[in-house]
């Protein structure tokens, strides 16, 4: 209580009497910051009362004010009567949005404005002063209350009575894994569940049934339907198979230009896939091996396929290896054949693994 | 029977007595009410930020009511003819009801969008206020902390976001975020599998990414804003410095009612920009996109740009793989570096910054008087870095659109971007550092010598010289006064700061007030007579 009195002391007279008649109410205003520790040094009406300027602003903010409510207005009057449903050509429905928008943003700017203006504008500008008092607690301060604290723990007396210390850490440690159980009990999910990550929609059927490729339309394809030089996504022709069900089977077949072929035949060879291709036609994942998007972008004249989300290009004349960008994995291959009614089959499902790469990829 | 006169005039004080009779809130509220705050333009970036997000939260309750976060196939069956009859996840369905069969949803989606941008963008330019003015020194380290990691959770709030309609284009950025995920050493496919409820895309994933979007990432946010708020209430706004202020001052106006009213007029007028944007302005039309099918992409998939910089990074990135020869073989794919390692760096270095800071130098006082970049050149040319390498990664992200619009290579783009990843960034640090201590040493100038009045005047032995007007009075001898010392603040270097063109003329069309005496012209300052224009000779004379 006595710092108290000696820092009042230290500021000089006495605070004022506020019930004192006299005082105007500014000054109980100034009064009440000077308590605040705020001094208000400068303090004047930017307008005079009952000058033009006054009643100019005062216009100018009403008639923003007057604005928002027309405007709000308006977007009731369109939200309501205005033909908003989906057509198509160029309808008034087009329209619909950009004037809902339009008046709306009117009315919230009038009214933004006017506020500011009659903030900025009408308001008594000012300059106050107040004192920060961010300094820390006095050493006293700071000393009791850490010896409180100290002072508590030796209620407490784990240091005495350390078994107690020790037992309820080993009651709240599994209450900890208690609460984090169920939410990764819960999410887990094993990753190679059905060999999962490694198999894709085209894995022979039961009793070694080959797989045909299938558009997306579901028909089956034979070798006449792709033209030379041209491509098409196919997909396992199996349930489900032209769907995100197969997020990684999507597959790029491809009939190469006669000496391309024969560049791609020689590049099969070299890996070991000799017999992957058939005839001039080549299938590759149209997953991309770096970050999992459709690397769909066939660029005929150089036999590159390029993903368009990172630009990793891949060289389908040369096992799709990667020839630029950030992709590290030739994209795999799908051996495929043409079954006894004439259409394509995957001989087997890919040998090479689907997509981003991992941790344990082989 | 007494009547008791009911007296309406004294109501507000009756009820004001009554309330602090119960609560004991006048000191306090005085207090509140009289709470200063400085005034400076750039302390409202962050405002922007806080505005956009009370608006995300209105318009984002308005679609929770419509949309249903669920991967169940459907077929479509809206106003939207171009996709009738297209199978599609009910998520996607319900975002295209949301744009053509709810009255007044379509500018509700591209309001909450457009905030959605608004809000990273404003707190990014708040935090580079704060960066470098120094607003984040001692003791103000904990809110610098906080604000980093809304931008995280604002970079999360926008990821799940902007993945629910779950049309053709997010369903790519789901891809890419597992195959991010997928990357992670030893624990990669359990978590995305965990996370996915399986194999990508699972029927899970919208359901989840819901929740966290519209509950778990807001909490977190509005916790944090809370506090990010409580803090600057607490620790009081810093000020530039100037006339009257010090370290242990604040300098301002009162909160209420000025600098009150012009928060809330600022407030309607962000509200009003984000509707205007909402309505003129076509953003993240789903319809275009289709519903995402594995094997569709098209060329320019871009996502939000604060997302832009990591997929830049992604781009750039050469196709380093490390293989692990133990075993069957364990490999840590070049994806990791880009998407995992290197926003990990960013958040640790940008959160320790003002430590490592004071550590450099040794400053641990406390500081609640803002510094000019200038004034602080080694920490500006550090940000003029950061910016600069943000704004490489960030342009990569999008260099197949500037290839394919400025008819560049991509590969050229994509070079241009590894090289300029590695050179630009020191080159701005340079720069910067070197801008600094131009305009540091230009303040000096006029400081000591007088701001550059634009006169030439010709000496008697014929060379030129410019005349300059001192900042303080001369004291006769060589036309100069006592230097100044620099004080943090603004010198002023041109002749109309010292006044020198009379007053402003306030009004806009025409002038309010006729201001009482205007100089001759306006234009320019008065000068001399010139009676001694005989006196122009050779110079010999002297």
């Amino acid at each position: 209580m006595s710092t108290h009195t000696e820092h009042q002391a230290q500021r000089g007279p006495e605070p004022l009497d506020v019930n004192d008649p006299r005082l105007s109410r500014f000054e109980i205003v100034e009064e009440g910051a000077r308590r605040d520790d705020i001094e208000i040094v400068h303090y004047e009406p930017q307008v005079v009362p009952g000058s033009k300027a006054e009643r100019r602003l005062t216009r100018t903010v009403a008639a923003m004010f007057l604005l928002t409510g027309a405007a709000a207005t308006a977007f009731l009057v369109i939200y309501i009567w205005w033909p908003w449903k989906w057509e198509a050509g160029r309808g008034g429905d087009k329209y619909y949005t950009p004037l809902l928008g339009a008046t709306l943003g009117i009315a919230l700017l009038g009214i933004g404005f006017g506020i500011l203006t009659w903030g900025k504008k009408l308001l008594p500008k000012e300059v106050s002063i107040q004192d920060r008092h961010d300094q820390p607690g006095s050493p006293e301060d700071r000393k009791i209350t850490g010896e409180t604290m100290l002072y508590m723990a030796d209620e407490l007396g784990v240091k005495r009575r350390p078994l107690l210390g020790v037992s309820l850490l080993a009651g709240l440690v599994p209450v900890g894994a208690v609460v984090a159980a169920p939410l990764v009990g819960g999410l887990i999910s094993q990753p190679h569940k059905n060999n999962q990550m490694f198999t894709t929609g085209f894995a022979p059927a039961e009793g070694g049934k080959r797989i045909r490729l299938i558009r997306e339309d579901g028909r089956p394809i034979r070798p006449a339907d792709v033209s030379v030089g041209g491509q098409l996504t196919v997909f396992p022709g199996i349930e489900g198979g032209v769907s995100n069900k197969h997020a990684d089977s999507p597959t790029l077949l491809i009939h190469l230009r006669e000496d391309d072929a024969q560049k791609s035949r020689a590049a099969n060879a070299r890996k070991g896939h000799g017999d992957y291709m058939w005839g001039n036609y080549v299938a590759f994942s149209k997953i991309c091996t770096h970050a999992g998007c459709p690397a769909s972008l066939y660029e005929q004249q150089t036999n590159r396929l390029l993903c368009p989300c990172h630009q990793s290009q891949f060289l389908i004349t040369d096992n799709a290896k990667p020839v630029f960008g950030p992709a590290n994995r030739p994209l795999p291959q799908l051996p495929i054949e043409v079954d006894e009614e004439g259409f394509f089959v995957a001989r087997s499902d890919y040998t090479e693994t689907i997509g981003p790469d991992f941790w344990e990829r082989p | 029977m007494k009547r008791r006169k009911f007296d309406a005039a004294a109501l507000p004080a009756k009820t004001a007595g009554a309330l602090d009779d119960r609560f004991q809130a006048a000191t306090p509220l005085r207090k509140l009410l009289n709470k200063v705050f400085p005034d400076h333009w750039s302390f409202l970036l962050g405002e922007i930020a806080l505005f956009s997000f009370i608006v995300l939260l209105l318009t984002g309750v308005f679609l929770t009511f419509f949309f249903e976060p669920a991967m169940t196939e459907v077929v479509y069956d809206g106003s939207y003819a171009p996709l009738r009859g297209t199978p599609m996840s009910a998520a996607y369905a319900s975002s295209l009801d949301l744009s053509f069969d709810v009255r007044g949803g379509l500018i509700m989606r591209q309001m909450h969008h457009w905030a959605a941008l608004l809000f990273m963008a404003s707190i990014v330019v708040h935090m580079l206020r704060v960066f470098f003015t120094g607003a984040f020194r001692k003791p103000r380290e904990t809110n610098w902390i906080i604000g980093s990691l809304l931008f995280w959770v604002g970079f999360l709030a926008g990821f799940t976001g902007y993945s629910l309609p779950d049309d053709g284009l997010s369903g790519t950025g789901l891809r890419i975020a597992s195959g991010i995920i997928l990357s992670i050493p030893v624990i990669g496919s359990w978590v995305s599998s965990s996370i996915f409820g399986g194999e990508f895309p699972g029927t899970i994933i919208i359901s989840r990414f819901f929740i966290a979007h519209v509950l778990l990432i807001p909490g977190l946010l509005v916790a944090l804003i809370s506090v990010h708020l409580g803090l600057v209430f607490k620790q009081k706004h810093t000020q530039w410095p100037g006339p009257g202020r010090t370290n242990e001052n604040v300098v301002g106006e009162r909160m209420f009612p000025r600098y009150a009213l012009k928060q809330g007029g600022f407030f309607m007028v962000v509200f009003g920009v984000i509707a205007l944007m909402g309505g003129l302005f076509q953003i993240n039309p789903i319809w275009y996109f289709g519903p995402y099918e594995a094997w569709v992409v098209s060329a320019a998939s871009q996502p939000d740009w604060y997302v832009m910089f990591l997929d830049g990074s992604t781009r750039l990135m050469p196709a380093w793989e490390i293989s692990i020869p133990l075993g069957d073989g364990y490999v840590i794919p070049p994806l990791f570096w880009p998407t995992v390692v290197l926003p990990g760096i960013l958040v640790g270095l940008s959160t320790m910054y003002p430590f490592l800071e004071a550590r450099r130098l040794k400053d641990y006082k406390h500081h609640n008087l803002l510094q000019r970049p200038r004034d602080a050149p080694a920490r500006t040319a550090v940000g003029a870095m950061a910016v600069s390498f943000y704004v490489v990664l960030t342009l990569s992200g999008g260099n197949d659109v500037i290839a394919d619009k400025f008819h560049i290579s991509l590969n050229a783009m994509t070079w241009a971007g590894r090289i300029g990843l590695l050179v630009v960034p020191p080159l701005a640090y340079y720069v910067a550092y070197r801008l600094c201590l131009g305009l540091q040493q230009h303040d000096r100038e006029v400081l000591a010598h007088g701001v550059e009045t634009g006169i030439i005047k010709r000496l008697p032995d014929g060379r030129f010289v410019e005349v300059h007007q001192p900042l303080t009075p001369t004291d006769g001898h060589d036309g100069h006064g006592p230097a100044l010392d620099y004080v943090g603040w603004v010198v002023p270097k041109k002749m109309n700061r010292l006044g020198a063109l009379g007053p402003a003329i306030r009004g806009f069309f025409y002038p309010i007030e006729k201001p009482a005496e205007a100089p001759v012209s306006p234009g320019h300052p008065p000068v001399e007579p010139r009676p001694e224009r005989e006196e122009i000779g050779s110079g010999e004379r002297r």
